[in-house]
């Protein structure tokens, strides 16, 4: 297959045939990034198991997600990789991974791959949480910068809404 | 055009017409001439570019003494904005919201170095009011700049009305024609229209050539200096081959202009009707009826055009989007925005702009696969259509 716009073809066969996507209704965690506004929004959904060494494994994974081809990819390949590995592991999992895993992405969509990584890492956060249990250091660190983005990005994006709206109000 | 492939980015680019090509060929090796020459390559040369002048001029009712041959729409655009500004050494200059990238950019150039620039937005379907023009202009307006038919959304522009107004108010008025020169009727005396441009690659002629029309008179200055060719307004050894194919194109249009318009406006609301009646969460941007033939611009409720454009890349379909996630910046386009939309339906947008090449088995398959793909994409998406 030939390139398709600036992505490689690893990247536009995620996207054509997406893998694990579709709502999960019993998920143990749910990660939520992005903003519609952004244009890129993903949902992540885990469910948790036990492998035969009784550790903590992601059993099933699934995605939803709005947004541009790198973003759906990202999201594909990312419950690809998270699958099947235990908890510690898929924490690792981050944005050069994933770029990797899509034989690279255009550098000015690698920010999908940083949404795709976090979108994980809430998704774990959230299951963690909801078990009460402890957060590992790592993993509050990581939930916490990203809970900052997302507030900035909220705040940056409902000013322009807005002047967008009172412009349009005033001038129609 | 290749087969089984569906060209519909008309509005970017058009394929060279056959017949255009055909009489741009001897203009390569055999009458390469430069046209500023004395002897006879040279002066055979020049005859061509005069003859060509006459055909583009006729097209729009000027003379052929007030035709400049540039590059590009974004050259004549830049010249005119530039041009007039040089000349007047200071002053106040209208503009819409919707212009294309050139003019805003220009506009914000002279912006920056003491020009004024007012704005003016257009409504909810793209229009600018005649009025609004009249409001903005004062004592110190050098230049009205009104683009003639919008690139994205295709509104046509109340431009006689504008036109009338300028020359009341005594205001050189320009228009950007980029995306209607040789589709529709343009009349530069009927309309009051000082300056225009116009592209030939947007109405099946060559890359590399445009024009602009400056009424005699008028007062501006070259952005490009050098030996004086397109009477001193535009230095630069003269590309013959690619305006041999420009006045070819003008000819060809203005022979074949109305019956493709007609041919093109049912095609298009065709396309319209069916899009909005079998997508759920479909929405036309534009204006209704005042539209060019050849557009249809729609956005759909959480869909991301990138993908869209894609997907239907994959299906062998050329088209488009203003979604700020096809863009160089992460914006969305500057016309969506200004027309109301947010971005996040901005995001959504799709163009699909048809032309002399295309059929109505096409738009019959592009009907059946669009909405296979929209569903596909809100299938994978975390926000669904009641």
């Amino acid at each position: 297959m030939k390139k398709v716009g600036p992505y490689t073809k690893k990247v536009i066969e995620y996207f054509k045939k997406p893998h694990n996507y579709g709502r999960m209704k019993d998920a143990d965690g749910v990660g939520k990034v992005g903003n519609i506004v952004c244009g890129d929004v993903m949902w992540l959904y885990i469910k948790v198991g036990k492998d035969k060494r009784g550790r903590e494994i992601i059993k099933d994974i699934r995605f939803e997600t709005f947004g541009c081809v790198a973003a759906i990819a990202t999201s594909s390949v990312i419950t690809d990789l998270a699958k099947g590995e235990t908890l510690t592991d898929a924490m690792k999992i981050d944005r050069t991974k994933i770029v990797k895993s899509l034989g690279g992405l255009p550098p000015i969509k690698l920010h999908c791959s940083v949404l795709a990584a976090s979108a994980l890492t809430e998704a774990i956060y959230d299951y963690l949480s909801k078990q009460e249990r402890q957060i590992p250091k790592e993993l509050e660190a990581k939930h916490r910068q990203i809970e900052k983005e997302k507030k900035k990005t909220e705040k940056r994006y409902k000013e322009w809404t807005k002047t967008e709206e009172e412009i349009h109000k005033k001038e129609i | 055009m290749s087969k089984n492939k569906i060209y519909l980015d008309y509005a970017s680019t058009t394929p060279v017409d056959k017949r255009v090509l055909k009489a741009m060929l001897p203009y390569f090796s055999e009458k390469f001439g430069n046209t500023m020459s004395l002897h006879s390559w040279g002066q055979e040369a020049k005859e061509a570019l005069e003859e060509s002048r006459d055909v583009v001029a006729h097209l729009i009712g000027a003379k052929a003494e007030e035709i400049i041959f540039t590059s590009s729409a974004t050259e004549s655009n830049n010249l005119t904005l530039k041009g007039i500004a040089f000349a007047a050494k200071k002053g106040h200059i209208i503009i819409s919201q919707i212009e294309h990238p050139c003019v805003l950019e220009a506009a914000l150039w002279l912006e920056k170095r003491g020009f004024e620039i007012t704005r003016l937005a257009p409504d909810k379907y793209g229009l600018i009011d005649p009025q609004e023009v009249k409001k903005a202009i004062k004592e110190e307006t050098i230049l009205v700049s009104i683009i003639h038919a919008n690139n994205e959304i295709g509104t046509i522009e109340p431009i006689e009305e504008i036109g009338k107004i300028c020359k009341e108010k005594g205001v050189y008025f320009h228009t950007d024609a980029s995306q209607n020169f040789g589709k529709m009727k343009i009349d530069i005396n009927k309309m009051n229209i000082d300056l225009l441009t116009a592209s030939s690659h947007k109405m099946y002629g060559p890359k590399g050539a445009a024009l602009l029309f400056v009424r005699s008179g008028t007062k501006i200055e070259p952005i490009l200096h050098g030996g004086g060719h397109e009477f001193g307004l535009r230095s630069s050894t003269i590309n013959l081959p690619a305006i041999i194919g420009f006045a070819e194109a003008s000819r060809i249009c203005k022979k074949e202009m109305k019956k493709e318009a007609k041919k093109l406006v049912v095609l298009r609301d065709k396309l319209i009707k069916s899009v909005l009646s079998e997508i759920p969460g479909a929405h036309l941007n534009g204006h209704p009826k005042l539209r060019l033939p050849n557009n249809a611009n729609f956005w759909f409720e959480f869909i991301e055009g990138e993908s869209l454009v894609i997907q239907l890349d994959l299906c062998s379909i050329a088209a488009s989007t203003g979604s700020a996630c096809s863009s160089a910046t992460l914006e969305p386009s500057h016309v969506l925005s200004a027309i109301g939309l947010k971005p996040q339906e901005a995001h959504g947008s799709l163009r699909l702009s048809l032309g002399r090449w295309t059929k109505e088995k096409e738009i019959g398959y592009v009907l059946r696969v669009l909405p296979k793909i929209v569903e596909k994409l809100r299938k994978i998406s975390p926000f669904k259509i009641k």
